[in-house]
Parts: structure tokens; C-alpha cells; sequence
């Protein structure tokens, strides 16, 4: 498909191909895109900026069949720098991101060094600045090591350069209810959320996949959905009694779908978000005990996939985020007891989103940017993020050919590691360009060598 | 190809019925003076144990040998697995060693499972254990020794005893026994019961006294004393007393009842020191049916130019 | 039958498509008279037969050595000692079919050693059958002497082996096959002849 031809005369053409080897000047007309999937435009690009003119010289994308998005926002990504960068590099893993058409991640603070002082934000905020395939906004360390102990210096992560918003210990949940109230209570001060990774400890010590049917039958030990809804529950009602913004991270059953819906129903300042994987697998998939479907908070049933379904559906869960955890081969071609938990997912939730929510009519194309960019902007205060493709707006946007298809292939992928679940899945849809602030970090489909 | 034994769920009734057949056989070469069979000449079997138990280890030692195989036993005391070596470089060590079956013993539930499927080796995998999952030759043994004491499994009445929820053993009998016929009754406290276990093809109960009276076979699980300190049951003396088969309890049982345990035993814990010596127990029958079932086992995976047994699929999991 | 390379048919088989192709050699009579000749051939190379042994290789080897048991004990009132040896696991064609299930061996109370040993089998050709059986007798005892009845001698073989006893001596082509039917085991008794392919599985 030639969606992405340019109109230059031959005789530029030289220059053109130098401009489009780093990415355009930032003057781009796109022609004929479907905007949040309706109806069709051209959009002008003048420095970055949405602009109601064409500007004479502009590339030219011919975006004809493809439907124009907010550039996506993921509330939660893992980029494994410092400490992991075997798996993933601040570089590597925004380049995955820039391929699944997002212009914002938030990067999980469960590295090592933990993201827990002003110092390591700002580290991994710079890598992104300096990788310049999106805006790396780095998420701080609710507690000193994520050790659920003592409240890590969340003002200072707050006032640094990377301007913290989110806070999480994600990977561990903070289940001390004391320290909970008191992060919920502290963030207050400089509008900051807490997103907590919701499982109960003690309920989940072992725990190696779903409780159910599965986990019985292969001998692994379940990790009962009570272990997650027992602290959404708790965490609600706390969210309430501080009047401070809590965020339940990659919620996966139907209880605690149940319980979002009720906290909202009441007003409590809650937010939620669900995995692309929560919204397509299920625990079958571990008969095989094949590592790679191995996950925190696991693969659960049907049931809870169509549950998470209608609560992305009607609103009650707010974002779709990746929870893009890359590990190495070694921690994933192993025996299931000693794999490493997580999966990729950065550069196919989109697919997955146009698989599980469009195609099933749950959501159109607009309720996916608001998932996947609007409503994860708001709530990670970014601001030039999930904004109206509209003149003066910073210029971030994904182009996307619904009408695509593809096989996963682990190899093709940009991230670092390969330990995707959708491997030879065919999946819905392709992102052909990505623009962040007028620069193009995919074209064609190929993200641009920065 | 169907050339590992890795769950019962595999087995259909034909292929069970065969492999006990066979063992039948093979029993009776055990009387003779010469004890060993050809029939291996030249196929080497790997023993590799990540978990000690040396009965399990030396029954399907003697199996192998018995059947000519060239045996090496690989264990993770001593060996390069203590040091750290994954489970993949030591499969592809044994790979490069020509091992044409590899018999596993692996803690984690789907060890072997994993050893067979992951791509690394090429040889028939059997299952000597695999964490909390299965123990396919321990059942296959423990309805040998049913067979031989009952007859035919056909509209048997069969209750398992224990820690059903951490118990291998159980899995794998409770798959194979309904496989042939039997009807299983699960008897644990709640605590210890799996959770779902309503789908198996068995029927469960937390009480044991209204149970014993219908059985034809009791068999006793092996309950782990640190399953007390992880509040699973209050005390011993409260499992004992509600799950334990003692004399009086024993003379519930119907007339030709037997009891089996897969040992080790807890003498005085899962089963008393009366019930476990008396006539009706099978415990020592078990072991030495184990190397004629497993003698079965070897022979029909890697006796022909493809094995006779298995109706697994290698399609994986999707 | 137990010969590696010979085919037989299942009782369960279509029989009719099969059969077509295949030409009776021997009728049932045919049979009848065989066996009786091989069992007075018995009684008199052993000069009575007194401590011999009938060892028949399953299945229809088996059945075979029953009946000659049967034919001795009514011409002399003798009673020979009658068993079964199944070869399965001494075969040295294992590992070119899929692994079979083994068949019984019965060996009578008194054993083997210093006895007369008559092996009896249905068909014999290559002779790895009998190669096999004689590895099986030896990890079974040390008998006095070891002699082979077969009902069929079809030629053909590979291994330095031959018949004291034949039923019926049948030159075939490679390519043919030959079926022993018995009562026991197929309703009737005959000795068929066959093309390879033919119909025959």
C-alpha cells in the first residue's frame, strides 16, 4: 500500500529523502485521515503544531484508509534502565513504543537503582529525552526500594526535572494500610496519584498462575482473585476517607471490576486500568506451562476477560495499559516455577484493543483514544498528551490502518526481548506513522533512526 | 508422536490397559534366575532427579537395567544441576550425551512437561514427579497392584485419602483410575481439598467414616508436617483423629477392602503402624510392582521405532 | 504368526477383499494330516519323547504346539509338558516397528534344563523368529537338546537356521505371502498364499 507516498516533484527528491531520514522538519500536510475513526481530513502540521493551513513546502503523508488517533499514552511500561538494560533500555523499549504508535509512556520505577530519589528520575527522564522516539515520563518509587517500609521522597521526585506525578511500587503492592493512607494523604500536596499494584501478600505467597480450574488440574499454586479485590477494596475506601487520587494498576477480574464500578458510583477519586493481555488471554493458555503466559496479576478466565471487557467498555476502567515487562530469553525458556512474570506488549495493544473492543462493537474508534490517550494523559498529568487533533495543539498522533493485518513475530519486534504472548496470533490493524511534537518517529509503518 | 509419558490424562484406556498388561508379563520374568531382558541393548536411560527419592530413582534404575539399557543417573546433589544450571543447558547436555529417554523428577509442576515440549532435547520424557502435579508411573503401579488384588478396575470403588491438594500421586490416580473404570471418592479437609475439584472426574468428601464402608480400596496420602505450620489443620493429633485410618477405622472397611499408601509413610499420622503392617495393606506389593510397571513403561516408549502408548498431542497449549 | 516380515490377517480384518487374492495351499485336512505327521515324526526321532518339551511360539505357535501335545497324547498316552515362549523382547527387527505388545510365556512346572526342547511355530522363513527364541531359551535354562517343528517351511532364510520337523514344505517369491489360518484364532484352519499388497494388510 502506498498510503504514505509524497507528492515532491523529482527534482527535490533528494532532499526530501535526507529530510525524511530524520524524521521531517516538523511541516507535514496528512491527507485524508479518518480522524478518531471518522470523518475524513487533512490535518496541517506547522512546528510541531496542529495548524489550520496547509504551509507551502510540507511533506505530504497520504493517510487515505487510515484512521488519525491522539498519539497513545501508556500509563504503565517497564524499560528495565537502569539495572536490566539486558531486557530493555530507555532507548530500545520508547522505539518499541514509538512502533505501537505512542508518544508517551510512563516508566515504572521498579528498577534497579529503584527509581525512589529525584537523582534516578531524572536519569531515566533525560534517556528519554535523549532517545527522542516519545516523552519518558518516569513514575517514582511510592517507597525507599519498593520494600513497602518507609515513604521514599515522593516531593522531591515531584519537584525534579522529571516532574513526578504517578507513584507506584508496581511489581510489589504497598499492603500496609497505614503507609498506603499516608502516601495517599502526602501525594496530595503536589497532585500526585498513587497507582497501586493490588495483591494481597500473604494470599499470593507461591502463587504461580490464576486459582481455578487450571491451576488445580496442572498442580501450580493459584493465586486467588480475592488477593487482588481484598486491597481494591481496602484501597477504595481510602481513597475516599483522604480525598486523594488512587489509580488501581492492570486490574484482571470481574470482582474487581465490580468493586471500581461501586467506588466510582460513590464519587471516590478512582481510576483504573487493564492489560491488553487481560483482555484477550485466559489461564488456558498455562496447560502448556509455557513461561511466556506467565504474568502478575495472572491470566484469569473468560469470565473476567469479558467482565474487564464491559468495565473498559461502559468506562469504569478508565485506561488500557501495556504493562510492557521485556525479560531476557533465559528468564523466560526455563521451567514455569522459576520464569520471570510479564509480557511485552507495547507494540501490539493496539491490535489487541481493535481485536477485543472495535471489532466486537464495544468501543469506536473515539473511545479508543480516549483509553488509550486521553483519559492515561489526564491521569499522568502530562500535559501536550491525549490532546484534540485540533489547530494549536501540539502535533501528537498515530495513523493507523484498521483494515491491516498481522502475524506477531517476535523477531520483527523493537523491544529488546522477544517474550510476547501473542506470538503467531494473527492480529487486526497496523500503525503506519507516529508523530510526536511535528516529528515523525514511524513512517511507513518503520520507525525512523534517530 | 506420542513418545513421552508425562500426565495419565494422556493415557487412554487401551494404552493403560497395555502398559499393565505388559508389566504382567514382565512381572513374571522377575521369578526367573536370569532377570534381564535384551530388549534395550544399546538405548541409554537418563535418570535425572532434582528432588531425592531414591526408591523412585532405584525402581526405574532396576527397570532400565532390567531391560538391558544403559543407565545414567543424573542427580542434583553432585552434579553441575546444585551449581545453578538451568534446566535447559543440563537437557541439552544430556542431548549431546544421546540420551534416548530421560526419566525426570523435577519439584516445580510442569518440569517435565517442560523438558519434553521446550524444544531442547529430542528423547522420550517421563514423568518421575513433576512438583504438585503429577506422578504418572505411581499410579500406573498403584492400579497394577488394584488389578492383581480386585480384578478388573470396571465399577471400583476407590477413596484417596490426605493431602489431596499438594499430592501428585493423586492427580495422576485420580485421572487414571476413572480412565479405567473406577469410581474415585476424594477424601480431605477443606483446607487440603483443590480448589474446583468439583470438575474432576471423581466425587469428594471432607468426612471419612460414611465413606469407608462402600470402598474396595483405600489408599492413604502422605501428609507433610510442615503443611501444620502453613494452618492447612491445627494439629496432628486433629488430623489424625479425623483423616487418619487406625485399626477401628480399618474395620469399617468391607471385607476385601485393601489399603495402599505410595510412601513414605507417617506412621501414626495419615495411617497407624497396625493398618500399615496388616494383611490388607499392598505398601510393599506397590514397590515391587513399580519396576515391573515401569519396566512396561520404558519398553513401550522406546521398544519400537515409535512408542505404543500416549495419545498426547505436541500441539502445546493453544 | 511371528515372523518380522510376514503379514497376517485379524479375525477382525475384512476378510473378503483379502481372501480374494489369497490361494488356499493347505485345507483344513490338509492340516489335520500334517500335524499328525509331525507328531509321529516327533515320537519317533525322540524314540518316545520322554522328556521332551513343547514350546510353542505365540500365538499361533502356541496353538500348534497344544494340538501336537494333543495328537502325542492320543497315539502314545503320553502327556508331554506344553509352554509357551514369546520372543517379543529378543527380536532384532525391534526398532523397525512401533513397539509390540509382548505375549505370554508359560513355561511348563518341570523347566527346561536337560529336557528336550521342540520349538513350534507356524511359519518359518528368515529364521530371526527362531534366532530370538533360542536367545529367550538360554536366559530361561540349559536344555538337553533343542529341535524346531513348523507347519510351513517357505524358504528364504537368513540366518544359518533349519526345520527337524515340517509340515509342508511351500517354495514361495519374496514378494508372496503366507497366512496360517487356525481354528483358535481365525475359525478355520488353512494355510493361504498371497501377493504382498494384495489385499492382504
Amino acid at each position: 500500500m502506498s498510503e504514505l507516498a509524497s507528492e515532491k516533484p523529482s527534482p527535490a527528491a533528494d532532499a526530501y529523502t535526507e529530510r525524511q531520514r530524520g524524521g521531517g522538519s516538523g511541516n507535514w500536510t496528512i491527507r485524508g485521515a479518518r480522524i478518531l475513526g471518522g470523518e475524513a481530513r487533512d490535518l496541517f502540521i506547522r512546528d510541531g503544531v496542529f495548524v489550520a493551513e496547509e504551509v507551502r513546502g510540507a511533506q505530504v503523508v497520504d493517510a487515505d484508509g487510515l484512521i488519525a488517533l491522539p498519539g497513545l499514552v501508556d500509563l504503565h511500561t517497564h524499560l528495565r534502565e537502569p539495572g536490566r538494560e539486558d531486557a530493555e533500555t530507555v532507548a530500545t523499549g520508547s522505539r518499541a513504543a514509538a512502533a505501537g504508535g505512542y508518544t508517551a509512556v510512563h516508566a515504572m520505577a521498579n528498577t534497579d537503582p529503584v527509581a525512589d530519589t529525584a537523582g534516578v528520575v531524572e536519569q531515566v527522564w533525560r534517556l528519554g529525552r535523549e532517545a527522542g522516539y516519545c516523552d519518558v515520563q518516569p513514575v517514582g518509587a511510592v517507597t525507599v526500594g519498593i520494600a513497602g517500609e518507609r515513604l521514599a521522597e515522593l516531593g522531591a521526585m515531584a519537584d525534579s526535572a522529571a516532574r513526578v506525578r504517578v507513584f507506584s511500587d508496581d511489581g510489589h503492592c504497598v499492603s500496609d494500610a497505614a503507609l498506603m493512607r499516608r502516601a495517599l494523604e502526602y501525594v496530595k500536596a503536589f497532585g500526585g496519584v498513587v497507582a497501586q499494584h493490588a495483591q494481597e501478600p500473604r494470599l499470593t505467597e507461591g502463587a504461580q498462575m490464576n486459582e481455578g480450574e487450571v491451576s488445580s488440574a496442572l498442580g501450580l499454586r493459584g493465586w486467588p482473585a480475592v488477593a487482588e479485590e481484598a486491597v481494591i477494596a481496602r484501597d477504595v475506601l481510602l481513597a475516599a476517607h483522604t480525598g486523594s487520587r488512587l489509580h488501581v494498576c492492570h486490574l484482571s477480574t470481574a470482582g474487581s471490576v465490580e468493586l471500581v464500578r461501586w467506588a466510582k458510583s460513590k464519587g471516590y477519586p478512582v481510576t483504573a486500568e487493564v492489560t491488553p493481555h487481560h483482555l484477550l488471554l485466559t489461564d488456558d493458555l498455562v496447560r502448556g506451562y509455557d513461561p511466556v503466559y506467565k504474568v502478575n496479576p495472572p491470566l484469569r478466565t473468560q469470565a473476567d476477560v469479558e467482565a474487564v471487557r464491559a468495565g473498559l467498555a461502559d468506562g469504569t476502567i478508565d485506561v488500557v495499559a501495556t504493562d510492557h515487562a521485556p525479560h531476557p530469553v533465559e528468564a523466560k525458556d526455563c521451567e514455569w516455577a522459576v520464569a520471570a512474570m510479564g509480557m511485552l506488549g507495547l507494540e501490539t495493544a493496539l491490535s489487541v484493543v481493535q481485536h477485543t473492543m472495535v471489532e466486537t462493537g464495544l468501543l469506536d474508534w473515539a473511545g479508543v483514544a480516549d483509553r488509550m490517550s486521553v483519559r492515561a494523559a489526564a491521569i499522568g498529568s502530562l500535559d501536550g498528551h491525549g490532546r484534540p487533533l485540533e489547530p494549536g495543539e501540539p502535533a501528537n498522533l498515530v495513523l493507523l490502518d484498521p483494515a491491516a493485518s498481522r502475524t506477531i513475530e517476535p523477531a520483527e519486534l523493537h523491544s529488546r526481548s522477544r517474550n510476547t504472548p501473542f506470538a503467531g496470533l494473527k492480529l487486526p490493524g497496523a500503525v503506519r506513522a507516529t508523530f510526536l511534537r511535528g516529528t515523525a518517529t514511524v513512517l511507513e509503518g518503520k520507525v525512523i533512526d534517530r | 508422536m506420542k513418545r513421552h509419558l508425562l500426565s495419565t490424562a494422556d493415557l487412554s484406556a487401551d494404552d493403560a490397559t497395555l502398559i499393565l498388561d505388559t508389566a504382567a508379563e514382565l512381572a513374571r520374568i522377575a521369578d526367573r534366575p536370569i532377570k534381564k531382558l535384551p530388549t534395550l541393548r544399546g538405548r541409554t536411560v537418563v535418570n535425572l532427579f532434582y528432588e531425592d527419592s531414591t526408591r523412585t530413582r532405584i525402581s526405574f534404575e532396576t527397570a532400565a537395567k532390567r531391560l538391558s539399557a544403559d543407565v545414567i543417573n543424573f542427580s542434583a546433589k553432585g552434579s553441575s544441576v546444585s551449581k545453578g544450571e538451568s534446566l535447559k543447558d543440563t537437557a541439552l547436555t544430556l542431548e549431546a550425551m544421546g540420551a534416548d529417554a530421560v526419566v525426570v523428577r523435577h519439584w516445580a509442576s510442569g518440569g517435565a512437561y517442560r523438558l519434553a515440549h521446550a524444544g531442547w532435547i529430542r528423547s522420550a520424557v517421563v514423568n518421575a514427579g513433576d512438583g504438585t502435579h503429577e506422578h504418572p508411573t505411581q499410579a500406573l503401579l498403584d492400579a497394577y497392584t488394584l488389578r492383581s488384588r480386585l480384578g478388573s478396575l470396571e465399577g471400583r470403588r476407590i477413596g484417596i485419602v490426605g493431602d489431596v491438594l499438594h499430592s501428585r500421586v493423586a492427580r495422576s490416580n485420580v485421572r487414571l483410575l476413572s480412565t479405567l473404570g473406577a469410581e474415585v471418592t476424594l477424601v480431605a479437609p477443606p483446607t487440603l481439598m483443590p480448589f474446583a475439584v468439583e470438575g474432576w472426574p471423581c466425587s469428594s468428601s471432607y468426612d471419612l467414616d460414611p465413606v469407608l464402608p462402600k470402598l474396595d480400596a483405600v489408599m492413604m496420602l502422605r501428609v507433610q508436617r510442615e503443611r501444620m505450620d502453613q494452618a492447612f489443620f491445627p494439629t496432628e493429633r486433629e488430623y489424625s483423629r479425623r483423616y487418619g485410618l487406625h485399626a477401628q477405622r480399618m474395620a469399617a472397611l468391607p471385607e476385601h477392602a485393601v489399603v495402599m499408601h505410595p510412601g513414605p509413610m507417617n506412621r501414626g499420622l495419615e495411617i497407624s503402624a497396625e493398618v500399615a503392617d496388616s494383611t490388607r495393606s499392598t505398601i510393599t506389593e506397590q514397590v515391587a510392582n513399580g519396576v515391573s510397571v515401569r519396566m512396561a513403561v520404558l519398553y513401550l516408549l522406546l521398544g519400537g521405532s515409535e512408542p505404543a502408548i500416549g495419545t498426547e498431542n505436541e500441539g502445546g497449549a493453544k | 504368526m511371528t515372523d518380522g516380515t510376514e503379514t497376517t490377517v485379524s479375525p477382525a480384518a475384512p476378510a473378503s477383499a483379502a481372501q480374494a487374492a489369497m490361494r488356499a495351499v493347505l485345507d483344513a485336512s490338509a492340516v489335520s494330516r500334517a500335524l499328525t505327521r509331525i507328531a509321529h515324526e516327533i515320537l519317533e526321532r525322540t524314540q518316545g519323547a520322554d522328556d521332551a518339551v513343547l514350546l510353542g511360539i505365540p500365538t499361533r505357535g502356541a496353538h500348534l504346539a497344544t494340538r501336537l501335545g494333543a495328537q502325542i497324547a492320543a497315539v502314545e498316552g503320553l502327556e508331554l509338558p506344553i509352554g509357551t515362549l514369546d520372543v517379543t523382547m529378543y527380536r532384532d527387527d525391534l526398532r523397525l516397528r512401533p513397539a509390540r505388545a509382548i505375549k505370554r510365556t508359560e513355561i511348563p512346572s518341570g523347566g527346561i534344563d536337560g529336557k528336550l526342547v521342540v520349538l513350534v511355530d507356524d511359519v518359518l522363513f528368515s529364521g530371526r523368529t527362531i534366532r530370538a527364541a533360542l536367545d529367550a531359551l538360554g536366559d530361561i535354562g540349559r536344555p538337553r537338546a533343542v529341535q524346531l517343528a513348523v507347519l510351513v517351511d517357505r524358504g528364504h532364510r537368513e540366518l544359518p537356521i533349519r526345520a527337524d520337523y515340517v509340515g509342508k514344505n511351500l517354495p514361495t517369491a519374496q514378494r508372496e505371502t503366507v497366512q496360517v489360518r487356525l481354528a483358535e484364532t481365525d475359525g478355520q484352519d488353512a494355510v493361504l498364499l498371497g501377493v504382498k499388497g494384495a489385499g492382504a494388510r
